[in-house]
């Protein structure tokens, strides 16, 4: 025991050592989260939309008033013809101009529909897209409160899945779960499986291996500080997700500690697999990032959905670890449910990580030889 | 006075068909610079790695430094000391840190670690290095040092493979004088080496060819056998056979 714990406490002397080590272990999941969080975001807040009522009536005012209380909009303009539409998106504050054509609140009232164009700037699709989109449901929502299922409208609307669980439709409760799914397994396999090749190329692992430290040790040895650092990582993201942006987590915080050093366990022993193929750290850095990274951000459902995707890769998505974990996590921090819901996730990852460890050995005790 | 400090009776190690090493038989006494010598790929560090209980032989009988290679490989490496040609210290750790980690990986204590680690840098005149990483030593010193390491924990067995492989000639020479004044202590070193002068200071040598062993004895009496000036010659009449 004392032999390993000399031999961790050289591990942690490795990291602290070297800058750029510390700065990929803890600077970088701070810099995901936050460009993730404000950067990339897909909220709109105060948006300016200009108004063009042609008809002026009771209900369309009314319908102007509920879109612009709804705190995603600021009224720039009101305009009185078409003509001003080319000038004010010139002016570039306006992203939409929305406009109800003459007589809105009579037809409505008499033929049951009435019609309403958005205009969107395009040359900003993104905004655009969340624009008209936010416009729709707001008008959809009016309409319902308005009449009833009775008088069924012609607007149609596009309802959005993710303002099931997010009202509010923040954005970062979707990201935050897939930055610490993303951080997690590319900071563990990537480290544990540099730092092992790295041994192995300078011709230390050799003399660790005629060491009376055994193997199991030595791997154990090399892994222990990056599963307490990539801990501390989580316990930093999760704060800096609380405090910046309000976001807690609403179901069990044990549980989803300890699901997370099982993700962290399962990534170590990723990284322990990736190393025992790899001959230099190169490989291991390539094998780390190309392998991992980009299957995890487009494949996992971190950014795109997987019902959306063509089966195929539905199916190469399901050997991703990080498909389940992103279940796990945005089903304990987001909707705030127990163990019942996500045991299945759980155990696929508890099989991926034994297997992970399985091979390792077995790979472990062939270079051996 | 002859103390067998390895004997190895009829070893063969195959991997697969392949037949690394075929039929060994060969003793090392206690205090003796052994020379493993043999052309890249004649099996010499399949014969390494089994002495030092990193792989268990296909069969023949293997005991080092007392105990059994196939069961006690725990109790072997415990009891000798390993440098290789690649580099064994940690660079981005100081010439302290280095010391104490390797001495606890041996299960020193620390009163000892410390008692040695004084010992070996006033041997060495490298007092004010104990605090200097070793990425900002010279080489020699390094080289050096990672010879003290290896006999840190006072090991009955040295293999050195290759210790002076890219060191400059005085280096050498003086790396080859920390040797003897091991030998003298009773440590036992097992050298393979491609510098055949450096044959010349073992007290006994091998050569090794195709997996076997066609050559054991003291270089003075190798040389007179095969009618040779220096080991340099011995090695190439036995190694490449016509």
């Amino acid at each position: 025991m004392k032999r390993f714990l000399g031999f961790v406490k050289k591990e942690f002397l490795h990291i602290f050592r070297d800058y750029r080590t510390l700065f990929i272990l803890f600077g970088i999941p701070v810099a995901q989260i936050l460009i993730f969080g404000f950067a990339v975001s897909n909220d709109i807040r105060n948006a300016g939309v200009a108004i063009l009522d042609l008809s002026h009536d009771e209900i369309t005012l009314k319908l102007t008033d509920k879109i612009i209380s709804s705190g995603f909009f600021k009224k720039t303009e009101t305009l009185l013809n078409y003509k001003d539409i080319d000038r004010v998106f010139k002016k570039g504050k306006t992203k939409a101009v929305i406009i109800f054509e003459n007589d809105f609140g009579k037809k409505l009232i008499s033929e049951g529909k009435a019609s309403l164009s958005i205009i969107a700037d395009g040359s900003e699709p993104n905004t655009a897209t969340l624009v008209t989109n936010y416009t729709t449901a707001i008008v959809n929502d009016f309409t319902t409160e308005l009449a009833g299922p009775v008088l069924n409208n012609s607007i149609r609307i596009s309802p959005d899945v993710k303002m099931f669980y997010n009202p509010n439709l923040k954005s970062h409760f979707m990201f935050v779960p897939g930055v610490v799914t993303l951080i997690l397994i590319l900071i563990s396999a990537l480290m544990t499986s540099v730092t092992i090749t790295r041994e192995k190329e300078f011709g230390t692992m050799e003399v660790l291996l005629v060491s009376p430290l055994r193997p199991i040790q030595i791997i154990l040895g090399k892994v222990m500080p990056y599963f307490i650092l990539s801990f501390i990582n989580v316990l930093l993201i999760l704060a800096l997700s609380w405090l910046v942006f309000d976001l807690p987590v609403k179901g069990s915080l044990i549980l989803l500690l300890a699901e997370c050093m099982l993700y962290i366990l399962m990534s170590l022993s990723l990284g322990i697999l990736i190393s025992t193929v790899s001959g230099n750290m190169q490989q291991a850095i390539f094998i780390s990032l190309i392998g991992l990274m980009l299957p995890t951000v487009l494949l996992s459902g971190f950014i795109f959905p997987i019902e959306n995707m063509p089966k195929i890769y539905d199916y190469v998505s399901s050997i991703l670890p990080p498909r389940y974990f992103i279940v796990i996590i945005k089903n304990i921090m987001i909707k705030g449910t127990g163990l019942m819901y996500i045991w299945k996730e759980t155990l696929i990852l508890i099989i991926m990580t034994l297997v992970f460890i399985g091979l390792s050995v077995r790979k472990f005790k062939i270079r051996l030889e | 006075m002859n103390n067998t400090v390895i004997s190895v009776h009829n070893l063969v190690k195959k991997f697969g068909s392949f037949t690394a090493n075929d039929n060994l038989s060969f003793e090392v006494y206690a205090g003796e610079i052994f020379g493993f010598l043999g052309a890249n790929g004649a099996g010499k560090t399949t014969t390494i790695r089994i002495l030092s209980g990193l792989s268990i032989p296909t069969s023949g009988e293997v005991n080092v430094a007392g105990f059994d290679a196939y069961s006690q490989t725990e109790q072997i490496k415990k009891n000798i000391g390993y440098m290789c040609q690649k580099f064994s210290l940690y660079e981005d750790l100081t010439v302290k840190e280095n010391i104490i980690l390797y001495g606890g990986i041996y299960g020193m204590s620390k009163s000892l670690i410390r008692e040695r680690l004084i010992e070996l840098l006033a041997k060495l005149r490298f007092q004010e290095y104990e605090n200097r990483m070793i990425s900002d030593l010279p080489p020699g010193l390094r080289q050096k040092l990672a010879f003290s390491v290896a006999v840190l924990h006072e090991p009955k067995i040295v293999f050195l493979d290759e210790p002076t492989g890219g060191v400059d000639p005085i280096t050498r020479r003086q790396f080859w004088e920390s040797i003897y004044e091991t030998a003298s202590r009773g440590i036992t070193l097992f050298v393979t080496t491609h510098y055949m002068d450096e044959a010349e200071y073992c007290d006994r040598i091998s050569i090794m060819n195709d997996g076997k062993i066609v050559a054991l004895d003291t270089p003075e009496r190798l040389k007179k056998q095969y009618n040779a000036t220096s080991v340099e010659e011995v090695f190439i009449k036995i190694a490449r056979p016509v």
